[in-house]
């Protein structure tokens, strides 16, 4: 027993305190957050954008599609079909060797690319947000004379955003453990220095276990954060 | 005020409503009867085109509102429209429910807005509900708030929707009382309803519906008394 935590001491202070590495994993954990919180803007402000114009699209009025609709509810359809039928790290390989080949800035290329992945599936999330409200909210709306816009934002999209909230939430953290995929194409986040001290040190348990603490850590924040903001949205039910 | 022309819809195969034409002049309270399926709220739904006809035109005060190039959102802003299930927006306060047309579309201000629905609220007795949600309201108070939020927007016309179907009996009673005050107010009205009492006390005209056609129209009194159609007497004898 002793033995164990004399080891476990040891392996610990290579880990995390000789040479102050502590600070290394605190850095990657900071370009993690950084990539999540880019790629999650990017993701929802496309994500919105698609679903809004699908829905659009499927809801004009019979003998009135407008041809411009047309186009851009095909070009949605391509870039949802191409991103959730291909392997995120395909996905990272293209965006750093073949469109940005060049760049060296692998944060921001990384965080591109998790961005457009999740916009694909934040439409579809937040599509059948859309769908799930009641026909009657939109009526209401434009029977007011509210127009299209107007209608979506005050009436629909605050409703469905309340329906969605929980799968939007899987999504984040889905989001935020994806990040872990940009340092395959050179992004130094947290995985990127667990390896490099795992490498110093000739050990990888204590780098790798840590992250995963870490990782868990942010992943409880963000469900308890989620869990407020439910409660929150919920206030408009009571009684 | 409204002209309908030659009016047909269909939804798919099925053709509800079969060319019909009809006017409806400033002041008039048209109520409209008939069975279920017999195209009355699609007939009230095409008035302000949440449902697009298939065929004909519909003119409200000389414009055109089934032109291609037609303004919908500015013709809608002049009818008011009251649903059978309220569709009262559940993310908001009934102030802001009443408010949110009026300021958004550039009618009023915001103070201004503030203040007529207070005035309205006051009016159908529920000011003390202005800070509540929907979710906290009879189904009575809901649509009496769904009346306040159309008036809201000074409309010339009001379309309703089966008003009272969704209610509890005893709820009836307070919303038909805040119509019967529109009513003597002068509003031109169209109802779709079963409430016979309503049509006969309140309503200048009855159309009766069946089969997507306007089968036969009088003043209630008249109508009521005596109707001429078959189908008409039939549906009378089931409903009265």
């Amino acid at each position: 027993m002793e033995a164990w935590l004399a080891d476990f001491v040891n392996g610990f202070t290579k880990a995390f305190i000789t040479g102050d590495r502590w600070k290394l994993y605190l850095k990657g954990l900071g370009t993690t957050l950084e990539i999540t919180v880019i790629a999650l803007v990017i993701g929802v402000v496309l994500g919105v954008l698609v679903a809004v114009i699908r829905t659009a699209h499927d809801q004009q009025r019979p003998g009135r599609c407008s041809p411009v609709l047309g186009i851009l509810n095909f070009i949605c359809k391509i870039y949802t079909t191409v991103i959730r039928g291909t392997p995120m790290m395909v996905q990272l390989l293209i965006w750093s060797g073949v469109i940005f080949a060049t760049s060296r800035n692998f944060t921001m290329v990384g965080a591109l690319g998790v961005g457009v992945n999740s916009g694909a599936y934040v439409a579809e999330i937040v599509r059948g947000g859309l769908m799930s409200v009641d026909v009657g909210q939109s009526e209401a709306g434009r029977s007011l004379g509210l127009g299209y816009l107007d209608t979506m934002r005050f009436i629909v999209i605050p409703q469905a955003f309340k329906n969605i909230l929980p799968a939007l939430g899987n999504e984040f953290i889905t989001l935020f453990k994806d990040t872990s995929l940009v340092s395959a194409i050179g992004g130094a986040e947290l995985i990127y220095y667990a390896k490099a001290v795992g490498t110093k040190t000739f050990d990888v348990m204590y780098p790798y276990i840590g992250i995963a603490c870490m990782y868990l850590a942010v992943v409880m924040v963000l469900t308890w954060l989620q869990g407020k903001l439910e409660r929150r949205l919920r206030q408009s039910d009571r009684r | 005020m409204i002209d309908v022309k030659h009016l047909s819809k269909s939804f798919g195969d099925h053709l509800v409503l079969d060319d019909l034409s009809e006017h409806i002049s400033p002041g008039e309270k048209v109520v409209v009867i008939g069975p279920s399926g017999s195209g009355k709220s699609t007939f009230l739904r095409c008035l302000n085109l949440l449902e697009t006809p298939s065929a004909g035109t519909i003119t409200f005060d000389g414009m055109e509102i089934t032109a291609p190039k037609a303004d919908i959102d500015a013709i809608r802003r002049q009818m008011g429209m009251v649903f059978q299930h309220f569709n009262l927006f559940p993310n908001m306060t009934i102030r802001k429910n009443i408010t949110l047309a009026p300021v958004r579309t550039g009618l009023m201000k915001q103070e201004e807005a503030e203040a007529e629905a207070e005035k309205l609220l006051r009016r159908v007795d529920l000011l003390e509900k202005a800070d509540a949600y929907p979710a906290q309201l009879s189904g009575g108070q809901k649509q009496r708030i769904a009346i306040v939020r159309a008036l809201a927007m000074r409309p010339k016309l009001m379309l309703f929707d089966e008003p009272t179907s969704a209610l509890d009996p005893e709820m009836v009673g307070e919303v038909l009382e805040v119509m019967k005050e529109l009513a003597d107010e002068g509003m031109t009205m169209v109802v779709v309803t079963h409430e016979m009492g309503f049509a006969r006390e309140v309503g200048t005209r009855v159309l009766f519906m069946d089969g997507g056609h306007i089968l036969e129209q009088n003043e209630p009194h008249a109508f009521f008394a005596d109707p001429k159609e078959p189908r008409t007497k039939e549906f009378l004898s089931k409903v009265l």
